[in-house]
């Protein structure tokens, strides 16, 4: 009979700890889900979880896998990772979105887009490995970058044999149809393909040994008057100062000869106040602020906005500062 | 018998499922939803011969489930946070109707500021309702805890609903391997609810909620609910037994790990327990006698079965990932009673507030902790409570009250022109 000892398992070994970044939408959690599937029917124990708040499709989210031989203890956000996984290369930038943390030399980088490693390491001055993943078109029901995340991933922890992998992918997919379960399939299967330079380049993390981890800098908190310590926020000035503009995929653009300046009409529809009539009654589009939801798109009576995938769209996605 | 990855959501729904429910009433709450979209999912498959109601409100949802126990079926309903104090009203009043059902809780911190990640002052509001409560590390144990809430909460003896608790997205949205027992297993373990007297009909009206005029009548009705729970601890006993014969799985009312010989415990609930375990393992290997201590049940009370698990522990750390302003960590004042005057009990209770809004606890945070304990126990010092919170923690709300208070500024100098 199992003890509760024997229930929560000894002392933990290794760990394959891995990162998945990237965008509401993208299948970040399906593909960490695939992933840890994959692990699993490898025979490995596993511990996998999304992390997400109160955001929308577009914006920054994590997903997160721990895999090893022993059941896993820890639990709940990866800072020291041995491999990251971005499902977008724009999020690197974005410092909330944290893509770098605690990257260490033997950590592993794998970034899904069209960037070279080459200009990654130079830019971002890392030492360890960085493999780069092309990204995937669009296809029939399937978010395209977390299929090929989890197929690149696995080949490059290289515990994780096609079968393993395909047979995770149908799994997890299944909910979404059979056409989008062939589409994943054939996504990750290509992208473990493209990773055979790189096959098992990911190493375990040991466990960390407690004599050499530095002391916490715990401070007692200063008790401070309500006028410093109600958490108050000022609507009209932290709508301004949050850049909800990097939650977007697509950006609206006007074409000004179609346009029949009633920009009243995609203003009002706006649901962030995020067009404003500019010069010439032409609506003025605040890219800061605008998530991409595109309903403006929808409603313009004579089609003069349109849609442009923010990798094509000219211009920063926020204005500068 | 079957070894899949569930999330924490996808145990508890599965314990329901295993447990054959009638009746679960619902309302949708972030990180909990998941639990009775799983259950509708089943019930449209046909998979779950149960009917899944959605209630307007909390409120509602917690008097529909008692109402409903009150007849005679089995009920499982599940909230988190803000929707358990909404139906915190009905939450007191229904356990006293004896009508006993399973809520499952999965804990988020409670407003203001709100927020989506886990900690127990939730869950610790109900701690006086006559609810029974099973506090979880894991989801296997959400799905087991499931099974022996309605094998103990049911018992003719106690009749009272139980509360099992999880973490929200430490194990609500975490998958982890979890053995799915057989149903003939549950089966065998868990048979369908013998109501007895428990029998409410529309054809044979009966005031569940009487009004009493007189103190005698009251206090008659509220002990017995007490005595009900403290008498629960030998049934849940009773069940742990069975359910392991049943399914081979040990669910102590609290669970001691590496304690036999330790000279420093943790004392802690939740999932903040396998975190707790590797710590305990890490110090053992360089040379620390240290042990957990993790109530699985808080109420009742399992305080005989706590203070064995520390007899001869010379200090406890109690980690409290919950607040009560103005007093400090819920469980640490809990210990103090049920320890106070107990021949062999530690010389040191040291208040660690840890965890809260989901904070991460940290190996050399668990490190740091059994040192400060052991160094209060050797010396008979016992230092304040202490926070963990860091430096760079607070650097960071620094920047956003740098934010905040330029916007007030800005907005006073905009109100003036």
């Amino acid at each position: 009979m199992a003890s509760l000892v024997d229930l929560l398992g000894a002392s933990a070994g290794n760990v394959f700890r891995i990162r998945f970044h990237g965008r509401g939408g993208q299948g970040i959690k399906l593909g960490a889900r695939a992933l840890g599937s994959a692990f699993f029917a490898e025979g490995f124990e596993v511990q996998d979880a999304p992390r997400y708040g109160a955001e929308r499709r577009g914006a920054p989210i994590a997903a997160y896998v721990r895999a090893g031989r022993a059941p896993i203890h820890e639990r709940g956000p990866i800072r020291e990772a041995d491999l990251v996984v971005v499902a977008d290369e724009s999020l690197i930038p974005v410092a909330t979105a944290g893509v770098l943390e605690g990257i260490a030399p033997a950590s592993v980088l794998l970034v899904n887009g069209l960037t070279s490693a080459e200009t990654w390491r130079e830019r971002l001055r890392l030492r360890g490995p960085i493999a780069t993943l092309p990204p995937a078109p669009a296809s029939a029901g399937a978010p395209p970058a977390g299929s090929a995340c989890a197929g690149a991933a696995a080949r490059l922890v290289g515990a994780i044999s096609r079968a393993a992998l395909e047979g995770a992918l149908r799994e997890e997919v299944a909910p979404l149809g059979a056409r989008a379960v062939e589409a994943s399939v054939a996504l990750a299967l290509h992208a473990f393909d493209l990773m055979a330079p790189h096959a098992g380049s990911v190493v375990e993390g040991e466990a960390p040994r407690l004599a050499a981890l530095p002391s916490p800098n715990w401070i007692d908190l200063p008790r401070e008057l309500p006028d410093v310590a109600a958490p108050d926020v000022f609507a009209s000035a932290t709508s301004v100062e949050v850049r909800t503009g990097l939650w977007r995929t697509a950006r609206p653009v006007l074409d000004p000869d179609r346009c029949h300046r009633c920009s009243w009409i995609c203003s009002s529809f706006c649901p962030d106040g995020a067009i404003s009539a500019g010069a010439e009654g032409l609506p003025a589009f605040d890219y800061d602020h605008c998530k991409g939801c595109l309903v403006c798109v929808a409603v313009c009576p004579s089609h003069a906005i349109r849609a442009v995938a923010e990798a094509d769209a000219e211009g920063p996605r926020e204005a500068a500062r | 018998m079957s070894r899949r990855l569930l999330t924490g959501n996808a145990a508890a729904a599965w314990g329901a499922r295993l447990a054959r429910i009638d009746y679960a009433p619902a309302f949708p709450i972030t990180p909990q939803t998941e639990i009775l979209e799983a259950l509708g999912g089943w019930i449209e498959a046909g998979e779950l011969d149960a009917k899944l109601v959605l209630l307007e409100s909390e409120h509602s949802m917690i008097a529909a489930a008692g109402a409903a126990a009150a007849t005679g079926v089995r009920v499982f309903t599940a909230t988190s946070s803000q929707g358990l104090l909404y139906g915190m009203e009905m939450v007191f009043t229904v356990s006293g109707w004896r009508a006993p059902f399973v809520l499952v809780n999965v804990s988020r911190g409670l407003a203001t500021p709100i927020t989506l990640e886990p900690d127990h002052t939730d869950v610790l509001a109900a701690r006086d309702s006559g609810f029974l409560q099973i506090h979880c590390a894991t989801s296997q144990e959400v799905l087991d805890s499931v099974l022996l809430a309605y094998r103990f909460g049911e018992d003719p003896r106690v009749r009272l609903p139980v509360i099992v608790n999880l973490d929200g997205f430490h194990l609500s949205f975490t998958r982890e391997p979890v053995e799915i027992p057989t149903p003939e297993a549950v089966d065998a373990f868990l048979p369908p609810f013998d109501a007895g007297a428990v029998r409410f009909r529309a054809s044979h009206p009966v005031s569940q909620a009487v009004a009493v005029l007189g103190s005698g009548p009251y206090s008659y009705f509220r002990y017995e609910t007490h005595l009900a729970a403290q008498g629960a601890l030998c049934v849940y006993d009773e069940a742990a037994a069975a359910f392991a014969r049943a399914c081979g799985r040990e669910w102590p009312a609290v669970e001691a790990y590496r304690c036999d010989d330790a000279e420093l415990a943790f004392f802690l609930i939740g999932s903040l327990a396998t975190r707790a375990r590797d710590a305990v393992d890490r110090l053992r290997e360089a040379g620390v006698r240290a042990g957990l201590v993790r109530p699985r049940l808080l109420r009742p009370y399992p305080a005989a079965a706590i203070a064995r698990a520390l007899e001869g522990v010379l200090a406890v750390a109690v980690v409290d990932q919950n607040l009560s302003m103005g007093k400090g960590g819920v469980l640490h004042a809990e210990l103090a009673s049920a320890l106070w005057g107990a021949p062999g009990a530690p010389r040191a209770l040291v208040s660690f507030i840890g965890g809260l809004g989901g904070r991460s606890v940290t190996l050399e945070e668990f490190r740091e902790m059994a040192e400060i304990a052991l160094r209060a126990g050797r010396e008979g010092r016992t230092p304040p409570p202490r926070l963990l919170y860091t430096a760079e923690e607070l650097r960071e709300v620094r920047k956003l009250q740098a934010i905040a208070h330029g916007e007030r500024a800005a907005l006073a100098t905009e109100g003036r022109s």
